[in-house]
């Protein structure tokens, strides 16, 4: 069926930057405002529409829905469509994008651009999450390094340049190892569509017999080699344990807004990436190297949870909180169960709200003291208390409250890999601990005891906007908290027939490798 | 006769209207009547190079094979009269404004795309060497253009040693594949390469010619000359140089690789992808540490000539599609970033110092975010065409069994990547206080910019279908 649903969510944010860069003249408070109250009701809208998307989605088909398709270069296809797996992170994206532009609100120089970064942003990022062409997906995943780039570099903070530069060559190199699996695949497959053709990437079997490479072994074969050429991309991006240095850096010298974008969104590509690609496409080959992705998530919770246990800036400690709840999430994937796939996606998903809101939480005082010094603050309960106890819910929430969405995704996964792995369950859950601490810490140094800094005296409490920007994250973080089956419903069918086919063909290859033994 | 003269009518008569415009400036007021010779000629380059797209047929030969007019030559021949066209265009204001309008400069660009044409069209040794020649010495001459500048005669003259040399490695090539095959016509050679075993003297030969196209395309280890020229040479003509010569050696390339040794290709992909990797590495490292925004882009064409010889390298007609592809891709993107060049200035005097660009975007916002879509299209970022490029390149050499040059094009272009940010870094990152360079109307250029920029983003839609032209253009060359 011919559907441009899909099409209209994604190009709608270009095509009003589009408005914005043709028709904005000027950089006097009138067009300053225009372009604010343009750029929200474009990502309102798009949110709405997007509402539509979620709708007319029915959970229970397994396969790609509302595929839109056509012609593109070198035998390409322009192919759009969403999956059990895909929708959240598009519901994801335009749910957040207009908070993003909300927050953005005293942005001062260069407004346009600003906000024209912004919109091209949300674009590229729901591309990434729908299309099902494999050049389209690189595409989208690499050119939204272009607009962060300059968000970090114009309206980033003092060591900006630094940080940019850091940013975009790390995640481009580890992207463009993606680039060559994507055309051995090509060449491989025949084909670039992701799922739902006539010969489909997803439904091909990639060569998974064991051959010597300049004289190692490369036991997974293919399979292992084009896993290995993804992952490189996709650590980077989430980003993983021993390569997540860009991330603290570019946190910390983005604007707020953007980093709500890196935190709740961006990151999100990687783990979508394993999701879509190396889970069910090399599933020899995540069955070799799976084992060694589940300790280095391990790792990552401890360790970045230790690290970030003695950061003194606000936004690097939760930056490296972020570094080890997506060790959660790679547990997750890599456990290839359904519990899980399930507790990754959600996590994912509860995550993009907790870290935003954390990182707006951190913007809200920023914005008042321009510090984000944490021995600058102390005792702001007593002059804001609405402040404090919407940063006390999401405090909570990044520490695995039960109640709050935290909790289901962290338990999940570790419900998971207890099954494949006990080792590596115990050793994440201390992970746990240290993540109460450290965020209990924060909390207790920022907010709680007495107002004895004098420049803290005169701080005024949240207004109007703030609280309108954290109202929608406090329902989403409760809700899914108490109601976690809004997620687990729509993702199950297609988690189910992911894990199933991953089972399959690790059955399959295993027969084969017996054979193959026993015949020698 | 006439048939054969019919085949070759675009050189001759573009060839014609040189001579008679020597004639008119010689006679008719020397450097008063340049401007309308630049005009004329750039008309002329234009409604030939609308001719030869036109005049699509059947694979045809003149003068017994030395001459061969099929869809590859006209590909590249389009692409070289257009580009040459639009470098002439750009560089009327500049060249008028620094006194350096003689009339003898359309004169010599229209003289060495004739060689460019020829080259592209060679289907024998001599007319091969004939058509180098003709572009080199016309070249040569208009790259010492700014007689009074130490730089310009400078790049002249190392231009012209260096060429010289190349020139005789190629000759002395071309002798010994003469005196192993017995014929000097493309159609024959590739006849002895048949038997299955290439004779040693054949293969020294074929090594001798390589390098001196190797030097026209400044391909490592043979590009030595090209950062100095470049920076010698008025802005305008190093424009010049960084695209029609460019796509004219790459077609003279690919022409003798597959016509006249298209049964070798074991014999000399080693050697083509070897350079490759040699010019992506270079043109990626040695950039990083310009200043001077001309030495830059000539480190980036070399670069960029590294990615082209990959898909050459692969030795298929996809190959040879994606080369053809690359260089249209890689012509237009240099043309905007050397209009953007052109605009360059301080107090009416050309600046060439990155440093300069600081915060450019305070300005000329739209022109700047416009470089800012070129760098990234030069860089490979998607979503611009130049990822385009690199993406036909990688394919190739990919099926072409050369994964490994692929995986060391990819990293050489993470290292490039680092320079073009930087340009980006300047124009919109810098601090608030300086802008260093004139604030002036575009005009023309700032049209030349902002159509490339344009066609970067827009193209991606369809390629504007020379795509599937490419593909059959290949198809008549790697049989």
């Amino acid at each position: 069926m011919e559907n441009n649903l899909l099409s209209i969510v994604t190009f709608m944010p270009a095509f009003a930057a589009l408005i914005l860069a043709v028709f904005l003249r000027g950089e006097d408070e009138a067009a300053q405002r225009n372009a604010k109250w343009l750029a929200l009701f474009a990502t309102s809208v798009t949110f709405f529409v997007s509402m539509f998307v979620y709708f007319e989605f029915d959970p229970a088909n397994t396969g790609f829905q509302m595929v839109d398709e056509g012609e593109w270069l070198l035998g390409l296809n322009y192919r759009l469509g969403v999956d059990g797996i895909s929708i959240l992170f598009l519901m994801l994206t335009t749910f957040m994008m207009p908070l993003v532009i909300a927050a953005s609100w005293d942005v001062k120089t260069r407004v346009k651009e600003y906000m024209m970064a912004f919109l091209v942003l949300e674009t590229l990022m729901i591309g990434v999450f729908v299309s099902l062409d494999l050049i389209l997906f690189y595409l989208f995943f690499e050119a939204s390094l272009i607009p962060m780039f300059l968000i970090i570099g114009i309206w980033g903070g003092a060591n900006r340049i630094y940080a940019s530069f850091k940013f975009f060559l790390y995640t481009f190199f580890g992207s463009v190892l993606m680039l060559i699996a994507m055309v051995a695949m090509f060449a491989d497959a025949g084909t670039t569509c992701i799922g739902g053709c006539t010969i489909s990437l997803l439904t091909h079997e990639f060569g998974s017999e064991t051959f010597s490479l300049m004289g190692f072994q490369i036991v997974g074969g293919m399979q292992t080699l084009m896993f290995l050429a993804f992952f490189a991309s996709f650590a980077v991006k989430m980003p993983m344990w021993p390569v997540h240095t860009w991330l603290p850096d570019a946190h910390v010298q983005a604007p707020t807004a953007g980093s709500v974008v890196l935190a709740a969104i961006l990151l999100k590509m990687g783990g979508y990436g394993f999701l879509r690609f190396s889970l069910p496409m090399f599933p020899v080959g995540s069955e070799v190297i799976g084992p060694l992705i589940l300790w280095m998530s391990a790792i990552a919770i401890v360790y970045t949870s230790l690290v970030a246990l003695v950061q003194d800036d606000m936004k690097k400690l939760i930056a490296y909180s972020s570094v080890a709840h997506m060790g959660f999430v790679t547990m997750g994937i890599f456990s290839a169960n359904q519990q899980g796939l399930d507790g990754a996606i959600f996590q994912m998903i509860s995550h993009g709200f907790i870290s935003g809101a954390l990182f707006l939480a951190v913007g809200v005082i920023y914005d008042r003291m321009h510090t984000r010094e944490i021995d600058a603050y102390g005792g702001l309960v007593n002059r804001m208390p609405i402040y404090a106890m919407i940063f006390l819910l999401f405090t909570m929430a990044n520490v695995g409250l039960p109640g709050t969405s935290g909790f289901v995704g962290e338990f999940l996964t570790l419900v998971a890999v207890f099954q494949v792995n006990t080792w590596v369950a115990l050793v994440a859950t201390t992970g746990v601990i240290f993540s109460a601490a450290y965020a209990l810490w924060l909390y207790r140094r920022v907010v709680m005891g007495d107002l004895i800094k004098e420049s803290l005296k005169a701080i005024k409490d949240m207004n109007a906007r703030e609280k309108w920007i954290f109202a929608p994250l406090v329902v989403m973080t409760l809700l899914l908290g108490v109601y976690p089956a809004l997620i687990l419903d729509v993702i199950g069918p297609s988690v189910a027939a992911l894990v199933e086919n991953y089972d399959t063909a690790v059955a399959a290859a295993d027969a084969a490798l017996q054979t193959a033994a026993s015949s020698n | 006769m006439t048939q054969d003269i019919m085949q070759i009518l675009p050189e001759i008569l573009l060839a014609g209207f040189a001579i008679l415009a020597l004639m008119a400036g010689a006679y008719g007021g020397q450097d008063k009547i340049a401007q309308p010779i630049l005009w004329a000629t750039s008309a002329v380059l234009i409604v030939l190079a609308a001719m030869v797209a036109l005049s699509a047929g059947e694979t045809t030969q003149a003068f017994g094979g030395m001459f061969i007019n099929d869809g590859f030559a006209r590909f590249a021949k389009v692409v070289i009269l257009v580009s040459a066209a639009c470098v002439l265009i750009m560089s009327e204001g500049y060249m008028k404004t620094r006194g350096l309008l003689r009339f003898e400069y359309p004169i010599l660009i229209a003289l060495s795309v004739v060689g460019m044409m020829m080259m592209v069209s060679a289907g024998d040794l001599m007319a091969l060497y004939m058509g180098l020649e003709l572009q080199s010495l016309a070249l040569y001459v208009i790259a010492s253009l700014r007689r009074d500048s130490i730089k310009s005669t400078e790049a002249g003259l190392k231009y012209f040693v260096l060429g010289a040399l190349s020139s005789g490695l190629l000759l002395y090539g071309a002798s010994l594949v003469y005196g192993y095959a017995g014929t000097t016509l493309f159609s024959g050679i590739i006849t002895t390469a048949q038997g299955g075993e290439t004779s040693l003297g054949l293969l020294f030969g074929l090594v001798f010619v390589i390098s001196g196209m190797a030097f026209k395309v400044s391909a490592v280890p043979f590009h030595m000359w090209t950062p100095d020229v470049y920076e010698g040479a008025p802005t305008p003509i190093t424009a010049f140089f960084a695209t029609a010569p460019k796509v004219a050696a790459m077609g003279l390339f690919a022409r003798v690789l597959h016509d006249a040794f298209g049964n070798a290709v074991s014999d000399w992909q080693q050697i083509i992808a070897l350079l490759s990797v040699l010019s992506m590495f270079l043109g990626a490292v040695a950039a990083i540490g310009q200043t001077n925004i001309k030495r830059l882009m000539a480190f980036s064409s070399i670069a960029h000539m590294g990615y082209a010889l990959m898909g050459l390298a692969a030795g298929t007609a996809f190959g040879v599609q994606a080369m053809l592809i690359y260089m249209a891709i890689y012509v237009t993107m240099n043309i905007g970033v050397f209009a953007f060049i052109l605009l360059m200035e301080k107090e009416g005097q050309p600046v060439v110092e990155i440093g300069a660009l600081n915060m450019y975007v305070k300005t000329h916002p739209a022109r700047a975010y416009a470089l800012g879509a070129l760098m990234f299209s030069l860089a490979g970022v998607p979503p611009f065409l130049g990822f385009f490029g690199k993406l036909y390149v990688l394919r190739a050499a990919y099926e072409g069994g050369l994964a490994w040059l692929a995986i060391a094009g990819v990293i050489a272009s993470v290292i490039g990547a680092y320079y073009y940010l930087r340009i980006v870094f300047f124009m919109m990152f810098g601090s608030e206080d300086t802008t260093a360079l004139d604030q002036n109307r575009g005009g023309i250029l700032g049209g030349f910019v902002f159509a490339s920029a344009i066609i970067m983003l827009v193209g991606i839609i369809n390629m504007f279908g020379i795509e599937g032209i490419a593909a059959a253009a290949a198809a008549t060359l790697v049989q």
